[in-house]
């Protein structure tokens, strides 16, 4: 035992924080500022929380969390470039009985994969989707993804986006939210502690719906991007708050 | 146990082997000529507790296969040309995860939407990987619809064993007749015992440690230990599962190599021909890949002068080349929709009269 | 030996079913049979043909440019396949729906009026058996007892009460071409 957690035992000490026991114990790859750290481990005290480390399979996409399952400590696969709720059907159809969801950027998810995941949307996959927006490629260096915002200026869009060129951002929960098949979805943000705490409740109740037998369920998250956004971490999650938000309005959609 | 016979068309002939196999999950897109596939699947998977899913896109269709592959189930999907070439970055994927798939691919006219036309056009793309990466499938031809069934469960089999993507290269006439067909199970008990599938993803249970499969060679090296992983993979299959048949070929002097339903034409040019005295046979490779190079490079013993029939403009023929080293001259005939046996026969009889000549010209 | 019939006709007037029957009746015998449909675009202009071969040995292609015989249904299938028989081979034609005489002399050829001959008989959907039916007898490549066991295989059992129309229809068909014969 640790002397910590002799302290803890003897009542000398007060445990407030701890490591998830799905999370490992190791360093990840991501920027300091960046949202992926805070989403995994939200997602793994929800795995602990309601106890299905056992049973859950996770499906990591290309883009950064590429390599979710160094962090999140479960069975898991990646999946090509958003094929991710394709994957993850086969893995559900194979196991009905376990926990499947899919971790997917903004790329991934509404650019080469929103096949995918309209049809695993309009199926019920009874699977778990967390949908991360940052508002551009995070992983190939900040390329203009579909969510990128008008006049945002990325790698492929020096002089900001225009619309007349390259259209307008697509807004994905509000386009499942006409989906029948849909059954938990909301939008979340991660620019303040409070919201923090919004989306971890909307991620437990995605696995929880889930765990009930009920598909397909949705959290989008807005998360920052500090690198990509040639941001200060802070600064990031002004430009979230001021930005992003207004275009892309939170709350639960289903 | 007695098998009485059924009158089945190909594709139907596959869908049963593939249930007969222990094939669970089925996933695919509908395509001609193979759609008796997704509809014999629709209807009988669910009789067998199975998962019939007919998916978005053959993107999807290859991507849902590779998760049930991956959740340690047997699965397949069936598709034809344009359906394949959108699956070639799924099937990359599968062999870097190495995952055991088996994938029907009933063949038609192309390229592009092409036509429905029966053809032999995909051999290149199936037998050299057909997506990036440098990897290889297993592919099997069968010539009659007895031999579609028997191979598709062999395929299953094969895909476990080897955790390999195992193709069915189909002509597609051969998907579309029907022919007597005896429903005999592969007795897999006979065959080597297959490795449990400890690597599957079925949640982590009492395990106590993730397992993870990934199409990611980013650590350094890992580009290497992969290859070096395949290549002894693909050596071992070379070596165990060269499959072929053959016709008249020992007192062969002329040699016909043909795969698929090409074979059944040369069989009867070949007939026709021997009618006449003209000693030719046929070699019918039933693995393209791994393909019977030793088996032909020994032939050359007796062979004299080799014709590659293809419907297409010659593809295997290039494999048989290499094959031979040099040591035979080495022709083709063949064009990209299905060849008449009088088409063979004539460039058996050019080349028997060549054969003739040059053994005057050495006496 | 090997036997190759190809029969062709509009969508509906039960061409793939003939086909079957003839490559089902063989394999009861104890043949070698393949049975390969038109398919594809093709057999959305309305038209569609199957090819079925029945030998004593292994079949090599299933794919036959001249076959021993053909069963056209139609004008148009009498156009496309008359010039495809084998020098010397049989022609079966549903004269009631083909507003032209075959050309060819080289050929055995049979026109029965089958569709009205159907319609005699109580339903115009069973020309095509009294088609076959001549082909039976025109070829005896396969038995009339081998079709009749090859019709209760194939047709599911909620249609086995027409089994007594469709053996009128064959017979009407085998007796059109033995009467020919003995009249010729």
């Amino acid at each position: 035992m640790k002397p910590l957690d002799e302290m803890v035992e003897r009542g000398q000490a007060r445990k407030v924080y701890s490591r998830p026991r799905a999370l490992h114990s190791t360093r990840t790859h991501y920027c300091p500022g960046c949202g992926h750290g805070v989403i995994h481990r939200m997602l793994c005290e929800v795995i602990d929380e309601l106890g299905i480390q056992e049973t859950t399979i996770g499906v990591s996409p290309v883009g950064c969390a590429v390599f979710a399952f160094n962090y999140i400590n479960v069975d898991f696969t990646d999946a090509l470039h958003g094929r991710a709720p394709a994957v993850a059907t086969g893995i559900k159809r194979s196991h009905p009985d376990k926990v499947v969801f899919t971790y997917q950027g903004d790329g991934d998810l509404a650019a080469i994969g929103l096949g995918e995941i309209v049809h695993a949307a309009s199926r019920g996959e009874k699977i778990t989707t967390l949908f991360v927006n940052n508002a551009n490629y995070g992983m190939t260096g900040g390329q203009m993804a579909p969510t990128t915002l008008p006049g945002q200026r990325t790698t492929t869009s020096p002089h900001g986006r225009d619309p007349e060129v390259c259209g307008y951002p697509l807004r994905m929960a509000e386009l499942l939210a006409t989906i029948e098949g849909v059954n938990f979805l909301t939008r979340e943000a991660l620019d303040i502690p409070a919201r923090v705490i919004s989306a971890k409740k909307a991620i437990k109740t995605a696995f929880a719906e889930q765990l009930a037998g009920k598909g397909f369920n949705l959290v989008e998250i807005l998360s920052p991007c500090a690198s990509g956004w040639g941001m200060t971490p802070l600064k990031a999650r002004e430009w979230l708050r001021e930005k992003m938000i207004p275009q892309f309005p939170l709350g639960r959609f289903k | 146990m007695t098998h009485t016979k059924r009158l089945i068309k190909g594709n139907e002939a596959i869908a049963m082997a593939a249930i007969e196999a222990g094939c669970r999950k089925y996933f695919a897109y509908p395509i001609t000529p193979q759609n008796e596939i997704p509809e014999y699947m629709a209807e009988h998977m669910p009789e067998v507790g199975g998962t019939f899913l007919q998916a978005e896109s053959e993107l999807a269709a290859i991507n849902m296969v590779y998760g049930a592959a991956a959740a340690g189930e047997r699965a397949m999907t069936s598709t034809s040309g344009p359906g394949y070439s959108l699956m070639l970055e799924g099937l990359s994927g599968i062999a870097a995860a190495e995952v055991p798939v088996v994938l029907a691919q009933v063949m038609r006219g192309g390229p592009g939407i092409g036509s429905l036309e029966t053809a032999q056009l995909d051999y290149f793309s199936a037998t050299k990987g057909g997506g990036h990466g440098g990897y290889r499938n297993l592919v099997l031809a069968a010539s009659s619809v007895q031999e579609l069934f028997d191979l598709t469960q062999l395929a299953f089999h094969l895909a476990d064993r080897y955790r390999i993507l195992v193709m069915l290269l189909v002509d597609g006439i051969l998907g579309q007749i029907m022919e007597p067909l005896e429903l005999r199970p592969l007795p897999e008990s006979e065959l080597p015992e297959l490795p449990p599938k400890i690597w599957a993803l079925t949640g982590m249970g009492k395990r106590g440690r993730q397992n993870v499969l990934s199409t990611m060679l980013m650590r350094e090296g890992q580009v290497m230990e992969w290859h070096q992983r395949a290549a002894e993979k693909y050596r071992q299959i070379e070596e165990r599962e060269v499959r072929l048949a053959t016709h008249l070929w020992e007192d062969a002097r002329i040699g016909i190599v043909a795969f698929g339903m090409m074979a059944r034409v040369a069989e009867t040019a070949i007939e026709l021909c021997r009618e006449e005295g003209v000693p030719v046979g046929l070699l019918r490779p039933i693995t393209l890949f791994p393909f019977c190079s030793d088996f032909i490079r020994q032939s050359t013993a007796h062979i004299r002068r080799f014709l590659v029939a293809e419907v297409n403009l010659g593809q295997m023929v290039e494999d048989v080349r290499l094959a031979v080293e040099g040591r035979r001259p080495v022709d083709f005939v063949g064009r990209p929709t299905l060849p008449p046996p009088s088409m063979v026969v004539e460039s058996i009889q050019k080349i028997w009269r060549e054969l003739k000549d040059g053994e005057t010209e050495e006496r | 030996m090997q036997s190759e019939v190809i029969i062709a006709g509009f969508g509906g007037q039960g061409v793939l079913l003939v086909g079957h029957l003839i490559a089902y009746a063989g394999m009861l015998e104890g043949k070698e049979v393949t049975w390969l449909p038109s398919y594809g675009p093709e057999i959305r202009g309305g038209t569609c043909n199957c090819t079925v071969v029945v030998s004593d040995r292994r079949i090599g292609s299933p794919s036959i440019p001249h076959p021993a015989a053909v069963i056209v249904m139609n004008r148009p299938s009498l156009d496309k396949f008359e010039p495809a028989v084998a020098p010397g081979g049989s022609l079966i034609v549903n004269s009631s729906l083909t507003d032209r005489l075959p050309s060819r002399a080289d050929l055995r050829t049979f026109l029965l009026p089958a569709s009205g001959m159907a319609q005699e008989l109580g339903s115009s959907r069973v020309a095509n058996l009294i088609l076959l039916g001549a082909y039976l007898a025109a070829t005896g490549v396969v038995s009339f007892p081998g079709v009749m066991a090859a019709l209760e295989g194939i047709l599911p059992s909620d249609k086995h009460p027409l089994l007594p129309l469709n053996r009128r229809a064959l017979e009407a068909g085998i007796e059109f071409v033995n009467g020919a014969g003995r009249a010729g």
